[in-house]
């Protein structure tokens, strides 16, 4: 597991409070990890703070899976 | 049309002196202070380092994690109060109808702390742009605690909170004991909670010098009535009482702890923050709640005062007390029980309400704590019985319960025994 998606499964786990084990890449936060809009908003702006980076409102929409999350940041950190 | 009686069958309580109504109610008595140094934050700069915090609470006992970090403070004081209330009530959430359970919760500031977090997070990254928490309006909206617990509980009832500063939980209860009246609910939930001991609350009642500055001795801190009274102590927590309609809880078997009979509000129309100094506005809702209540000034056996500890309010008080109550308020018994507590703002008419509940179910009267011989104030009647330093059993068959907020709102509520 890469450093990025260490980091973005203990955000999750820690503001789901969700199990581990559950945050898998193909989960969905709304549909299979409990996450209801404002949760994800938050989770996006967690993202945020804790990468040092911006994701614009129209890329944050497309970012619904715990996989999505992973490669949008490291996308933007190359 | 016919007024119902109205019967308070539940009591919950966060506070300074313990985290549930018993350990609450056995500290008062016992005369213990609630103060001491501040833990929430670095007090090194401000010139009052110390309040009365709760203790030892644990939001896990209450909510999962999830829940928590979309709840203010007060918030998670307020549902911990609504679920040891519920509790007590014996009430069976499968047994009533849910659409008639209202909740009416105060507070007078709010989510002051989560305020502080994200308007502190945005000044300091303006370079980020707006970048708020989605939770940041919803956990520091001040109605938010009566919304939650609604949530938690499906009351579909009438909903909302109070606003009058440090009167606020009153209001709370004076609206819920006329709704229920008027029968508009079945049992309303009424109360306040309030966690503004935060750099913003201390360092701004600091700026009024509202707040005691006794740093070496935080315990001695809040002695109302006494001469070298020096300001208030903050205190933080959360009340809530189960007011039901008496033909309900008869009919399911509750517990009636005591009858809610009379509200008075009034305004000073005067200062600010300052109360009149000839306790205008406290005559008028004095007297007020004892014409709801259908009373005499003979009929009270205590009043719990507003009695905060600073330099003016705490003289125009008796005052009023003298004024309206005459001969007998040499008979009575006063007492402040923020000498303990603290003063938990909108908070505190519900834990006060609390203790005027206890002391008629109980025929025991709080005391006055930190009071010394010699320490009398020449502009307060001491032939007035403050109750200091030591309970006092006496039979109390009713008790008036004064709260007055800043912006010059008052509000008193009467409570007495239960007689069928």
């Amino acid at each position: 597991m890469s450093e990025v998606a260490a980091k973005v499964k203990a955000i999750i786990v820690d503001k789901l409070g969700v199990e581990e084990a559950d945050v898998v890449a193909t989960a969905s936060f709304t549909n299979d990890l409990g996450a209801d809009s404002l949760d994800t908003v938050e989770l996006i702006m967690e993202f945020e703070k804790e990468f040092g980076i911006s994701i614009p409102d129209e890329q944050a929409e497309k970012i619904s899976t715990v996989g999505d999350a992973i490669a949008h940041i490291e996308a933007i950190q190359k | 049309m016919e007024l119902k009686r109205v019967v308070v069958t539940g009591l919950g309580a966060v506070t300074p002196l313990g985290n549930s109504v018993p350990e609450f109610w056995d500290n008062l008595i016992k005369g213990v202070s609630g103060a001491a140094p501040i833990t929430r934050f670095d007090t090194s700069l401000f010139k009052t380092k110390f309040a009365c915090e709760v203790k030892g609470f644990d939001p896990s006992k209450y909510f999962d994690r999830k829940e928590v970090r979309k709840l203010d403070l007060y918030a998670q004081y307020a549902i911990a109060a609504a679920q040891e209330a519920l509790a007590n009530s014996g009430i069976d959430l499968d047994a009533i109808d849910k659409d008639e359970v209202g909740v009416i919760f105060a507070a007078g500031i709010g989510g002051i702390d989560t305020f502080e977090q994200e308007i502190g997070y945005y000044y300091q990254h303006l370079e980020n742009g707006p970048k708020f928490n989605p939770f940041f309006i919803p956990k520091m909206i001040s109605d938010i605690a009566a919304g939650q617990i609604s949530i938690m509980y499906g009351f579909r009832g009438p909903n909302y909170s109070t606003a009058s500063a440090c009167a606020s939980s009153t209001n709370a209860l004076i609206d819920a004991f006329n709704y229920i009246r008027l029968g508009k609910a079945n049992i309303i939930l009424a109360g306040g909670a309030e966690a503004a001991i935060t750099q913003g609350g201390v360092g701004g009642f600091n700026a009024l010098t509202a707040l005691s500055t006794r740093n070496d001795t935080p315990e001695t801190a809040s002695r109302p009535f006494s001469k070298s009274r020096d300001g208030f102590v903050m205190g933080e927590g959360s009340g809530c009482l189960i007011l039901e309609d008496l033909d309900h809880a008869i009919a399911r078997g509750a517990n009636i702890l005591c009858e809610v009979v009379g509200g008075g509000m009034s305004a000073d129309a005067y200062h600010l923050t300052a109360t009149h100094p000839d306790g205008l506005g406290a005559k008028l809702v004095m007297a007020r709640a004892l014409k709801d209540a259908g009373m005499k000034p003979e009929d009270i056996d205590y009043i719990n005062v507003h009695g905060t500890s600073t330099p003016v309010g705490d003289i125009s008080e008796p005052k009023a007390i003298i004024a309206v109550f005459g001969e007998h308020s040499y008979k009575l018994n006063i007492s402040a029980t923020k000498s303990m507590t603290g003063h938990l703002l909108g908070a505190a008419g519900a834990v006060e309400a609390i203790a005027s509940v206890l002391s008629v179910v109980n025929d025991i009267v709080p005391p006055t704590i930190n009071f010394t011989e010699g320490d009398e104030d020449s502009d307060i009647d001491f032939n007035l019985n403050f109750t200091f330093n030591q309970a006092q059993k006496r039979t109390v068959n009713a008790a008036l319960s004064n709260t007055f907020g800043f912006g010059g709102h008052n509000a008193s509520l009467i409570v007495k025994k239960y007689i069928a």
